[in-house]
């Protein structure tokens, strides 16, 4: 009886492994260089796991309008989306996301950083797992910073940055001391300002939910960052975000850049930039308030609910976010190009300590505590976000506010007293208040 | 004239197309209605009960709202404004004797099939960024800061580029209209010694009239619904919110599908009022 | 005397076109030349306009990178049919409101005419909803139907247009032979009336090319057109001037290519009966 238990048991998982294999998933991911790679590699999943992908790669904005209608409806389109730090605890909670707390062993869970973990988990439960994750730092150039005659130290405050800002910029050879992100969008400008906003002692909400816009802290901030700008920023960078700091960098016109780890690969990197070999690297800056101004982030891939290719789908992600993968890619493009910020051995791995960028990253990463990044208190979890639902919608119409401001549209006081009257208003009727 | 058999025979063979958009506009329609009376919020769990008229309180007591329909009727007017007349001059001169016609009017509807997104994209990178863009080259060789097109010039920028997607429609339709002209009258103009600007006036122009009038019909119809363009280049943000896309940051990016409803009956209620208002001057002009 | 001064205005007439018509279409071609450089190039200051080393590995990179034919195939599969679809079921309609108008004729085509200023984004969720339901979601069946109905309130229009020039005589003598109405319509009215018919087509393939915003919320990896392909160019990491260019000429070039050898059936349907 048992035997044919067995049996019956056994030729059924046959039975399950063959009507499992030869999948075709739909992934939906960023159109970022890191993702671009994974696309590529595709076959060798392919070839291990007979599963076949069809690709759907968009642009950061694109891809979240498309992927937040599909999941709230409930469309069904995709069977593996790439989401990140903000999306996942809030779709977690609401039971949208398949759980991945069952990946097998050799996959080693444990391994994924405990910052990455904490961020893609809801009440303990991972619901993501990290392609790569990443958190902000200085990444300045050696040459001119000798030439101003500074030396860049491994901690800086603001007010250095400022400083050597100024003295870096050269307008008639277009250079520019500092380049930061100033484009409207809660990703971009609006990630940048909140968290540069934390180190000068400022937070989106107070313990009820009021928002905070009116006071000093802010202020400071934003006049810091417009003065800074002004004087010693690139023209029109109130429209600059990641990708058009990244090819400015990459020309030789920013004497320093604060922005996201994964940047220092593509700045180092000899066939796209022409600077690679004079780029150092430091911690983001602080105001000497115990708050760095670095952020955490990680773009992870997740498996909503009710799709019918779990199985195949858990086995992608056991491919993409594995150390065989990061093997893979350092076997065909060099370690310097494996998505990083993900796995605690990466950074363990002898062969990537050699790595110039590798220890700052790892420093930028483990100074970032989304559950504590604000000097006084407040009632949310995240760094450069606040995880709430109605967060990304108010900080796009916040950091448009302020992008106008950038851009001399209006003055920072009046894009902060628009930013506390919308701000509030949105809190209100999404009752918070 | 009509015997009773073939008008019951055209009520039936209209029957298809009527129902079908009837569709298309009600069952939307009846949807966004049911929606906006709603607190319908996808992120917290989708529907939350009715609450009445607030969303519809919500959508027009904040700050975005009059400036985004002023945005709105800015970018349709100055589009209108420019294409009508720069297509005018441009169909007066391409109707003009010329050796290369064909290869003219080749070159000059091309953006017409430009897809928005491209156009809107090209634009922003390639010729308008401040730094790389080819404006900025241009502008720095005559020794000029360069603009910094869509941060501090967004509105004129973003209609430069509406308008260059519509002309080359615009100029095709006056074009034809202008070709379709009686040239007798028009040398007996101008040997009864009327200057170019006076055959113009009295001739030209009244010819035009209908012509001028469909432009303005079809392209307000496009115009009110730009958001590619909007998209890609500022994403809403210096003052170039129209109400279109003040609907979709409401519904996707803030995810409030109650009050970005409200918002959509308001669009509606605003294009039906352009809409009657076309239709009284087009409905006049089409009889004719 | 007289010869002189039209030969002399025929040349200033020439130049003027000629560099007005060159300025408008120069971003086309500004982008089509960027797509053969390389990304340092595209960017050079000062600019380099024909004299650099052509290359074609930014095709190579967009194509290694996304099926453009699968993409293309998605495209024309849904501006035709849809196209097609749209025409087939204004016709009939176009017919009796040219022929047997009636006095709501004219309300019955400017309210189709208004039902195009839906705002797109309103309706997006009730949309989507709707299509879960009926499975239509990245269908190209679904994409379909929907820019057909986007456009059916153009087509019916075009179509009344030109049938209303066709004199109600020709159709009165067909009857009058014993044609029925159905031959009357296929037979009689459709033939006369095929540089019409042809350049509604053009005009509303070309529309539904170029739909962005349907196109990219209702499909994902099956159905996707060339709208979906750019979407995945707008912002690569790092320089990509030259990439962006490749990409956006292989989205635009059939679309412009169809419209310039079909120019003069486009140019002399353009009229919306504005021309009497």
């Amino acid at each position: 009886m048992k035997l044919a238990k067995a049996i019956f048991g056994a030729t059924a998982m046959s039975l399950a492994a063959t009507v499992a294999f030869a999948e075709s998933l739909t992934i939906a991911t960023v159109n970022n260089g890191d993702m671009i790679r994974m696309q590529k590699l595709t076959d060798d999943f392919t070839k291990q796991t007979g599963h076949s992908v069809e690709w759907v790669t968009l642009e950061e904005n694109v891809l979240r309008q498309r992927v937040t209608t599909d999941i709230t409806t409930k469309g069904g389109q995709f069977d593996i989306m790439t989401i990140g730090m903000y999306e996942t605890p809030i779709w977690g909670k609401n039971g949208w996301l398949v759980p991945l707390d069952d990946l097998s062993a050799d996959y080693n869970a444990d391994d994924i950083l405990p910052a990455m973990k904490g961020g893609l988990s809801y009440d303990g439960t991972m619901f993501a797992s990290p392609f790569y994750g990443e958190s902000s730092m200085i990444m300045y150039r050696t040459d001119l910073m000798e030439k101003a005659g500074m030396e860049m130290p491994e901690a800086p405050s603001w007010s250095f940055i400022a400083k050597a800002a100024r003295s870096m910029t050269d307008r008639d050879n277009e250079i520019n001391g500092i380049c930061l992100r100033g484009k409207a969008g809660w990703g971009e400008g609006g990630a940048f300002i909140t968290a540069m906003s934390n180190s000068f002692g400022a937070r989106w909400f107070d313990e009820d939910w009021n928002a905070q816009f009116d006071t000093r802290e802010w202020s400071d901030t934003l006049n810091f960052f417009v003065n800074m700008m002004n004087d010693a920023g690139p023209p029109g960078y109130a429209t600059n975000g990641f990708n058009e700091n990244l090819s400015l960098f990459q020309q030789g016109k920013c004497g320093m850049w604060i922005d996201a780890t994964v940047a220092a690969s593509f700045v180092t990197n000899p066939d796209d930039s022409t600077v690679a070999d004079k780029v150092g690297f430091s911690l983001a800056p602080d105001n000497g308030m115990g708050v760095r101004s670095n952020w955490l982030w990680a773009w992870a891939l997740a498996i909503p609910a009710g799709t019918k290719k779990e199985a195949a789908a858990k086995e992608f992600i056991e491919w993409a976010t594995s150390n065989s993968y990061i093997e893979l890619v350092a076997e065909k493009e060099g370690w310097a190009n494996v998505p990083p910020g993900a796995r605690t051995s990466l950074y363990e791995n002898p062969e990537y300590k050699d790595i110039p960028f590798a220890k700052m990253t790892l420093d930028s990463i483990l100074s970032a505590d989304p559950n504590n990044s604000t000097v006084d208190p407040s009632p949310y979890v995240g760094v450069q976000f606040a995880a709430i639902p109605e967060f990304a919608g108010i900080a796009t119409e916040v950091s448009q506010e302020f992008s106008a401001a950038y851009a001399g549209q209006q003055t920072v006081a009046e894009a902060l007293a628009k930013a506390q009257a919308l701000t509030n208003d949105a809190m209100e009727a999404a009752g918070y208040r | 004239m009509a015997t009773q058999q073939s008008r019951s025979a055209a009520r039936l063979m209209m029957a298809p197309a009527v129902v079908l958009l009837l569709g298309w506009m009600l069952v939307p329609l009846s949807m966004t209605l049911y929606f906006s009376f709603k607190k319908y919020l996808p992120l917290r769990g989708g529907d939350l009960g009715w609450v009445g008229f607030e969303n519809y309180s919500r959508f027009v007591s904040s700050s975005a709202f009059w400036p985004s329909v002023q945005t709105t009727l800015i970018i349709v007017g100055s589009v209108l404004l420019i294409t009508v007349i720069f297509g005018v001059l441009l169909a007066l001169l391409l109707d003009q004797p010329m050796w290369g016609q064909g290869i003219v009017r080749i070159l000059v509807i091309a953006p017409f099939f430009v897809m928005p997104t491209v156009s809107a994209l090209v634009w922003k990178n390639i010729f308008m960024d401040p730094v790389n863009g080819l404006f900025a080259h241009l502008w720095r060789v005559f020794g000029a800061e360069p603009v910094q097109w869509l941060s501090q010039a967004s509105l004129p920028s973003l209609i430069m580029i509406v308008s260059w997607q519509w002309l080359p429609f615009a100029t095709l339709i006056l074009l034809t209209a202008i070709q379709s002209l009686d040239s007798e009258q028009l040398e007996a103009a101008e040997m009864d010694g009327a200057s170019p600007l006076k055959r113009f006036w009295y001739i030209i122009l009244p010819h035009l009239g209908r012509a001028i009038t469909i432009v303005i019909l079809i392209q307000t119809i496009f115009l009110l619904a730009v958001f590619a363009e909007i998209f890609v280049t500022t994403g809403g943000a210096f003052g170039t919110k129209t109400l279109t896309y003040l609907i979709f940051q409401r519904v996707l990016e803030s995810q409030n599908v109650g009050l970005g409803s409200a918002g959509g009956v308001y669009a509606i209620i605003l294009a039906n009022i352009i809409a009657l208002f076309l239709m009284r001057i087009v409905g006049k002009n089409l009889d004719a | 005397m007289a010869r002189a001064v039209t030969q002399q205005r025929k040349i200033i007439n020439t130049v003027l076109a000629w560099v007005i018509g060159l300025l408008i279409f120069f971003p086309i071609l500004w982008t089509f030349l960027t797509s053969f450089k390389t990304e340092a190039t595209a960017i050079a200051d000062p600019p380099v306009f024909l004299f650099f080393d052509w290359t074609l590995e930014n095709y190579t990179e967009v194509q290694n990178r996304s099926d453009y034919l699968k993409h293309f195939t998605n495209s024309v599969i849904i501006a035709v049919g849809s196209t097609i679809l749209g025409v087939l079921i204004a016709i009939p309609a176009a017919w009796s409101m040219a022929f047997v108008p009636s006095k709501r004729t004219k309300d019955i085509l400017l309210w189709m005419l208004s039902t195009k200023m839906l705002p797109a984004v309103g309706v997006l969720y009730p949309i989507y909803l709707i299509f879960i339901e009926l499975r239509l979601l990245d269908s190209k069946i679904g994409l379909t139907i929907i820019l057909m109905l986007i456009n059916l309130p153009i087509i019916v229009w075009m179509l009344y247009t030109y049938f209303k020039e066709i004199p109600n005589e020709i159709l009165e003598a067909a009857r009058m032979d014993g044609a029925t109405l159905k031959s009357e319509i296929f037979y009689v009215l459709t033939p006369m009336a095929v540089p019409g018919i042809a350049s509604t087509v053009l005009l509303n393939v070309i529309l539904a090319w170029n739909e962005a915003f349907w196109t990219l919320n209702l499909t994902a990896a099956k159905a996707a057109p060339l709208t979906a392909f750019i979407a995945s160019y707008s912002s690569p990491e790092g320089l990509f001037y030259a990439k962006l260019s490749a990409a956006s000429t292989m989205a635009i070039a059939p679309i412009l290519i169809m419209g310039w050898f079909s120019q003069k059936q486009l140019v002399r349907g353009l009229t919306f009966g504005a021309v009497k």
